[in-house]
């Protein structure tokens, strides 16, 4: 990432109040860093921290930027790529696994034409595996935007759970 | 007779998770009511009677923690739920947390006047972010009502309670972890001593509690001890919220008393193996617990019997698996999750799972050989051993006690000449 690039780069304005409105309800308060960056993440576009939003916020806060940086690549849900309007998380932990989530990999696979770690050419989905998120009473389950969507287990199923995703 | 039983869940789906008026109505606030009628040693002394064993998977007794953090010195000191369950096959917590959000906060605010501190924290992982709105729902509503806040109910006791969030880390449950996540860093853990009792968040003596350790201390200070411990055996009194998953025929979080046997609980609550297929093994207590396979399936479920057995409560988890999964392919995906979770910051834990990850590769492909399983013992000794932290000490359990029931599975190469 080149540093140059990014301060070309200005924050659109309303994305700036939007960040600004974010660190007012944490009173600006560093210790609150993980909360700040997930809520920033989720009002930026294609779900993602850019540079100059990680800049932005370094400023706001006093906080060293390589500091925000540390943060940001030790949490699975914190990232710094580029993702989608809708980002599909897949469970692959055992119990996902133990029901056969394979075949759910494959059918989202399929349907949408990407592997895990891609977005759809038109930006509308992203698809990552990730840890057990805790819904393994319905087992196979993925989340989209954070909500979960459970018991996968035909791509019948499956279509009409993206179906809600336009 | 059903097996299961309502004690810790005996408040779900009876009200209203949204309203503060709803969970009034059935009673509720009862316990924080009387609790603060009561002195600081008599609710350590009900929690002690009641020998709660903390539920987020290390069953330290809960009477001791608080009576230790009360007798901790501090004018500032803080209580903090750990509602980051990351365990694979735990979502007990997201049930109280869903259903019975105001037993929580009670049980905090209750924790808070026994330990003597003036603010409670609730750390609740990413993934139940769907839940926030909930959670901060419940908690402006205590406070408009007087439960939180300045003087509450009158007395000279005054608490607060924040919302915290994770964001993906399942070693953020780690105490130590989970307080540097709360102060805007990487959740690494450290060494310990200090203790997150005497140094914890903002470096203020801290209580840590799990979401269903805080739900049953409500309970008890609402019903008596002895409604509790009417439940259970002698040596693991009442009951505990447990989480059946994998290939059994109605997953869920359901509550039991202890003493029930596993085979009643996977195939009575459980209702069996889905699809009539073969039972093969069951992993308590999350990827961290070990397996036991169907000639353990009559041991009871009770810390004690199940130590007896070489098994352990952990998070409660029941991860039912067939014979359609090899146990050489459920270690692998032990070790993926392993591998992934790891912080990194140690080298038993970083180093191990990866180097086990890389023998149980072999065995599969049928090209191990007799050495690697001594190296793969060493291995696992050694991160039990010299770990940093619990994930570390924790991870080889499924894959020694795989070794141990199943030594079959772990097909080896004579060795040449």
């Amino acid at each position: 990432m080149s540093t140059n690039q990014s301060c070309a780069e200005p924050l659109a304005k309303d994305l700036a109040l939007q960040i600004d409105q974010i660190l007012a309800n944490y009173q600006h308060d560093s210790n609150r860093l993980v909360d700040i960056l997930l809520d920033v993440q989720e009002v930026v576009p294609k779900h993602y921290l850019p540079e100059n939003v990680v800049t932005y916020i370094s400023k706001e806060l006093n906080t060293p930027l390589s500091k925000i940086y540390s943060v940001i690549t030790f949490y699975a849900a914190l990232s710094t790529e580029p993702r989608a309007d809708y980002v599909i998380q897949l469970c692959d932990s055992l119990v996902c696994q133990v029901a056969k989530n394979e075949a759910l990999k494959d059918a989202i696979s399929d349907l949408l034409g990407i592997k895990a770690g891609q977005a759809t050419p038109d930006g509308k989905y992203w698809l990552e595996y990730t840890s057990c998120f805790g819904a393994c009473d319905v087992a196979p389950a993925i989340r989209i935007n954070g909500k979960v969507h459970g018991n996968l287990t035909s791509v019948e199923r499956v279509k009409e759970v993206l179906a809600q995703y336009k | 007779m059903p097996k299961t039983v309502s004690f810790i869940t005996e408040n779900f789906d009876r009200y209203d998770p949204n309203s503060i008026d709803s969970y009034l109505k059935i009673g509720g606030f009862t316990a924080v009511k009387k609790a603060l009628t009561m002195s600081v040693g008599e609710i350590i002394e009900q929690i002690k009677a009641a020998s709660i064993k903390g539920r987020g998977g290390a069953a330290y007794d809960t009477g001791k923690k608080w009576e230790q953090a009360a007798a901790v010195p501090g004018l500032n000191k803080v209580v903090v739920c750990n509602a980051d369950e990351g365990e694979p096959c735990t979502f007990k917590d997201r049930e109280i947390l869903a259903k019975d959000p105001f037993r929580l906060i009670e049980g905090l605010i209750i924790a808070g006047y026994a330990v003597g501190a003036q603010n409670g924290y609730i750390y609740m992982r990413e993934e139940y972010r769907h839940l926030r709105p909930l959670i901060k729902n419940a908690l402006q509503a205590a406070e408009a009502k007087g439960f939180l806040g300045k003087n509450i109910l009158g007395t000279n006791f005054s608490f607060n309670i924040h919302l915290y969030s994770g964001a993906g880390a399942y070693v953020c449950g780690e105490g130590t972890a989970l307080v540097k996540s709360m102060m805007g860093d990487s959740g690494r853990p450290r060494t310990k001593p200090p203790f997150t009792k005497e140094c914890g968040l903002f470096d203020l003596p801290t209580l840590l509690n799990n979401v269903e350790t805080l739900a049953v201390a409500a309970a008890v200070v609402q019903h008596g001890v002895q409604d509790y411990i009417r439940y259970g055996t002698a040596d693991s009194k009442g009951t505990k919220m447990i989480c059946l998953a994998g290939n059994v025929r109605k997953p869920g979080a359901y509550e039991v008393p202890f003493g029930l046997t596993l085979r009643e609980i996977i195939y009575e609550i459980g209702g069996g193996i889905a699809d009539d297929k073969e039972f093969n093994f069951v992993q308590l207590g999350g990827a961290s617990g070990k397996i036991a396979p169907a000639s353990l399936l009559d041991t009871p479920y009770t810390y004690e019997d199940l130590a007896k057995a070489g098994l352990s409560v952990g998070s409660g988890g029941f991860l039912v698996v067939d014979k359609t999964t090899s146990v050489i392919d459920f270690l692998q995906a032990v070790q993926h999750f392993f591998i992934d979770e790891s912080c990194g910051k140690c080298t038993p834990c970083r180093e191990g799972n990866s180097q086990i990850a890389y023998i149980i590769a072999k065995i599969k492909d049928g090209k191990a050989q007799t050495g690697d399983l001594e190296v793969l013992k060493d291995l696992a000794n050694l991160m039990r051993t010299c770990s940093l932290c619990g994930l570390g000490q924790a991870a080889p359990n499924a894959l020694l006690s795989a070794m141990k029931h199943f030594p079959e599975e772990f097909k080896v190469l004579s060795l040449a000449g």
